[in-house]
């Protein structure tokens, strides 16, 4: 009732009465209050909880379990939606074709070149680590183990760049194993529980990984590019350094002391598009086009030391 | 609502969560990607009120925070007020009309994308506000808006209704 029409009412010396609706019989003011503080609460104190256990405690043993409950649903509805996916990618695919082959053509003429140079560098390069008795660190992939995944869910909103897949612990999985495909970097495992696994992709804002340019050697960090879902840049890269567009960018696999990356070295990340440089920026500006399709992952390798297994 | 519709929601909700995790999140299309389990909450809001919609909500967000292994509660949060302010929306002024899902649909849609940017900048995480609000938001919205009456009917189809839950309050004269 309207605070005039109520007014009015008592100056004119009238009774007047709520006519009970459905919602004052069934779900009234308070009860509806009730329950939206109820929720709202829960979702708080499952944040704070969630925020702070940071992949232990209860809850997230919770989750966990959770998860691995839901594991058969999902990987259920993967199998279903498989082939209305393949028809999008299919569909999606046939609009760049054309100037795609084009691309791979040269690529392939290319590449032809390359490799006869690489056999050659190969086979010196293995003769002179035998006469110095070299010593390196673990090296991609001969070091690894490849523990094949489907990938079973996908970033749900457009705030998180991660994936879930169907290996966990009892596949020998562990956080911070790196994860790739045939194309190239994918991102790293940040939690593992005994049937999944999340996966934080390369292009996810806290994401970054050290890398190198294979022609020049220059080295920077590969991050994601801001304002954009899918492009990586080559940060903290010297003006006094070279690299062109066209040059391969691949993780540099570093080492210092009891430090190390994450990722080994000589994993394809991807292909420098543009390079820029400003007289007040201290570094280049080096924009990637990344090898590996993040928005059409449908299975990842993920990386298990081999000494581990 | 009665047990049968309440198992008949949850059992849309969980296939909606589900089918967003697995599958509609991957059809990004120009730089975005539709979210079906925002549509659903909000039709479901629209159709059986906000105690349901809030609920629902809460339910479909736990899921997808489980399932992808995220921070658990976030999700549940926006689709928990989205549900209900869909539900708040029917219960005093938008049952009737028409084109009541649209609305619901494109308002929520913009009111949610700022609320998790404002939620996941309290938690600290980064997010870039050009990519969250502009160049994945645009996209999402007309394809949310593409979801909401086909979802909106389908829903009401396997739902039904609710009963005309709240209307603007109304006065009877008892004595002159």
């Amino acid at each position: 009732m309207s605070r005039q029409r109520s007014a009015r009412s008592a100056a004119l010396g009238l009774t007047v009465r709520r006519i009970p609706t459905a919602s004052s019989r069934g779900s009234g003011p308070l009860r509806r209050r009730l329950v939206i503080g109820v929720l709202v609460l829960t979702s708080l104190v499952l944040i704070s909880l969630s925020f702070r256990a940071d992949g232990g405690g209860p809850l997230s043993g919770a989750q966990s379990a959770a998860a691995s409950g839901l594991r058969p649903f999902a990987v259920g509805f993967e199998r279903v939606a498989q082939p209305f996916r393949d028809v999008y990618g299919w569909a999606d695919s046939l609009l760049t074709a054309r100037s795609e082959a084009e691309e791979l053509r040269a690529e392939v003429r290319e590449l032809r070149q390359r490799a006869i140079q690489s056999e050659f560098a190969l086979q010196e390069n293995v003769s002179l680590r035998s006469l110095l008795a070299y010593v390196d660190g673990p090296r991609f992939p001969t070091d690894f183990d490849p523990v094949v995944a489907e990938v079973i869910g996908r970033p749900g909103t457009a705030f998180t760049q991660a994936i879930t897949i169907a290996v966990g612990t009892k596949n020998g999985v562990r956080a911070n194993d790196p994860v790739v495909t045939a194309d190239g970097l994918v991102g790293v495992v940040t939690r593992a529980t005994s049937g999944t696994a999340r996966v934080q992709l390369l292009t996810d804002e806290e994401a970054a990984a050290s890398a190198v340019d294979l022609r020049t050697s220059a080295t920077g960090i590969v991050r994601h590019a801001r304002g954009t879902r899918e492009t990586l840049v080559l940060d903290r890269v010297r003006k006094q350094d070279v690299v062109r567009p066209g040059n391969e960018i691949v993780t540099a696999g570093w080492r210092s002391g009891a430090l190390s990356s994450l990722y080994p070295k000589g994993i394809p990340i991807g292909r420098v598009t543009s390079v820029g440089q400003t007289d007040t920026d201290l570094y280049q500006q080096i924009q990637v086009d990344p090898y590996v399709d993040f928005g059409a992952l449908d299975a990842v390798i993920v990386l298990v030391p081999t000494e581990r297994s | 609502m009665s047990s049968a519709a309440w198992l008949r929601a949850s059992s849309v909700v969980f296939v909606a969560a589900m089918l967003q995790v697995v599958i509609v999140s991957s059809l990004v299309v120009a730089g975005g990607a539709p979210d079906l389990l925002l549509v659903v909450v909000v039709a479901l809001g629209l159709l059986r009120g906000s105690i349901p919609g809030a609920t629902l909500g809460f339910a479909g967000g736990l899921v997808v925070d489980i399932v992808t292994l995220g921070t658990l509660g976030v999700t549940s949060l926006i689709l928990t007020l989205a549900g209900f302010w869909a539900g708040r929306y029917a219960e005093t002024s938008g049952r009737d009309r028409r084109l009541a899902p649209l609305v619901a649909v494109g308002t929520i849609t913009i009111l949610a994308a700022a609320f998790g940017y404002f939620l996941y900048f309290l938690l600290d995480e980064e997010v870039v506000a050009q990519h969250a609000l502009v160049t994945a938001l645009a996209p999402a919205f007309v394809l949310n808006l593409v979801l909401a009456l086909p979802v909106y009917s389908l829903a009401r189809r396997i739902i039904g209704e609710g009963d005309r839950v709240e209307i603007a309050p109304e006065v009877e004269v008892l004595a002159g």
